[in-house]
């Protein structure tokens, strides 16, 4: 059985680097990377799990960090925004301007990479239920959704096609 | 951050869980059961509920179970309301997990702790009531097996320290006609003005809510009153609103006399599509 009690230290596996960090096992994720690891690129916005502007990915799937202990991380593979490193999202971000102040946009893109890699196909319904769990209050919706589609292996090769 | 921190532990075993449930309740220590997690850390968080050690379940073999047995789908009271969606094992099942709260919520939201949650709605324990399905829990005496109408009654009533480990649920419910409506005040992701699920099973239509009252339930006279084809429909429904079990919900998201519009229109709605003219 796995036990932590008091103060203590655990090893996170985060954007494929092991760090060490001391936590209280009531410690959310969140906080521990923006605080002891300086990942501050998942945002703090309602720390409820209503807005997803600190989502980070954990073993592939999006996680909203505010809502997950940091000890519960531990044994699993971690990535933030920061350990995005020329994802096609990040582009197509830029492409579509998907953003306007920025704030909801890592929690976005850490969304959007997780479904353009667990769902290649995905139908609009899909897409629709994934970007759901993020609020961007500049309303960038319809950018967002044209990024995402847009690097979707089912729409890029319809692009080659269409050439 | 959450204001009182408190301990964390996995146990491997169901009977590792029981034990360490008993062992902190001994010392004084308030412990909870662990699931995802989004309602305790969220309630800890805003100080409405004070725990002193978290066991978390999700280590367990036997809460992890998604898949079929024989002529029975075994559900793990771990598994995540995702996990549900994306196996498409039983439709109505993977049509409500998939409207409660939002998808990467979905990802941590475990459908053991839906069920025994302190929110009101727990919207994933409808199918379960819908199909009469067993649960297995574990305790100090052991394993045992139960039908939900045993320990369900507005919320799971367990005995101190007894866990859920699965959900069993017959064949027979799985491809059953189904239909899932969940109306919100304003956005798709809400809290349920009303959430209905209802099966087709031997000819007779069943029906579970929730959003209606401050719990969810299955009233088998309101089934009895709506599959009552001896009388007009807009009879069966007018009857059928005059059962309710408790004070119908009365708040911002909408007055007791809205919901019951919409529950009257939702039945009529399910009466038509199920064929329970």
């Amino acid at each position: 059985m796995i036990k932590y009690e008091g103060k203590c230290i655990i090893d996170l596996y985060v954007n494929n680097e092991v760090r060490s960090v001391t936590v209280w096992p009531s410690d959310v994720l969140l906080d521990i990377l923006r605080e002891q690891l300086g990942l501050t690129g998942a945002k703090p916005g309602c720390k409820n799990g209503d807005c997803g502007a600190c989502t980070v990915i954990i073993d592939g799937w999006p996680v909203k960090s505010c809502l997950i202990l940091a000890v519960e991380a531990v044994g699993h593979q971690i990535t933030t925004v920061e350990g995005l490193i020329n994802a096609p999202i990040q582009q197509a971000f830029v492409d579509f301007s998907a953003f306007q102040c920025g704030y909801c946009t890592s929690g976005f893109l850490m969304v959007c990479h997780s479904l353009s890699l667990i769902h290649p196909d995905a139908p609009e319904y899909v897409i629709e239920e994934w970007l759901q769990s993020n609020l961007c209050r500049c309303t960038s919706y319809s950018e967002i959704r044209k990024a995402v589609e847009s690097i979707l292996p089912k729409n890029q090769n319809q692009e080659l096609k269409d050439q | 951050m959450i204001p009182e921190p408190f301990d964390y532990y996995q146990p491997d075993t169901m009977q590792e869980a029981e034990n360490v449930f008993q062992v902190l309740s001994a010392k004084g220590i308030c412990p909870a059961f662990y699931g995802g997690g989004s309602e305790i850390i969220t309630m800890a968080r805003s100080g409405s509920i004070k725990v002193h050690a978290v066991i978390d379940l999700k280590a367990i073999p036997e809460c992890k179970v998604l898949g079929f047995y024989g002529q029975k789908l075994v559900v793990g009271s771990a598994v995540t309301l995702s996990q549900i969606a994306e196996s498409k094992l039983f439709p109505l099942l993977e049509k409500t997990c998939g409207r409660i709260s939002d998808h990467t919520n979905q990802c941590r939201i475990t459908i053991g702790g839906n069920v025994c949650g302190t929110i009101i709605y727990r919207e994933s324990v409808l199918p379960l009531l819908l199909s009469d399905c067993d649960v297995v829990l574990f305790g100090k005496n052991g394993i045992r097996q139960v039908k939900i109408s045993e320990v369900f009654d507005r919320r799971m009533k367990l005995n101190s320290g007894e866990l859920i480990v699965q959900f069993i649920i017959g064949r027979e419910f799985i491809n059953a006609p189904f239909i899932h409506v969940k109306k919100t005040k304003n956005e798709k992701i809400d809290y349920p003005l009303l959430t209905l699920a209802a099966m087709k099973h031997l000819d007779k239509i069943r029906m579970a809510f929730s959003g209606l009252c401050k719990f969810p339930f299955r009233s088998t006279v309101i089934e009895d009153l709506i599959n009552n084809t001896n009388s007009e429909i807009k009879t069966r429904i007018e009857n059928a609103a005059l059962q309710m079990p408790d004070l119908v919900l009365n708040n911002v998201d909408g007055s007791d006399q809205y919901r019951l519009f919409v529950f009257k229109n939702t039945i009529e709605n399910v009466i038509e599509q199920l064929g329970g003219r």
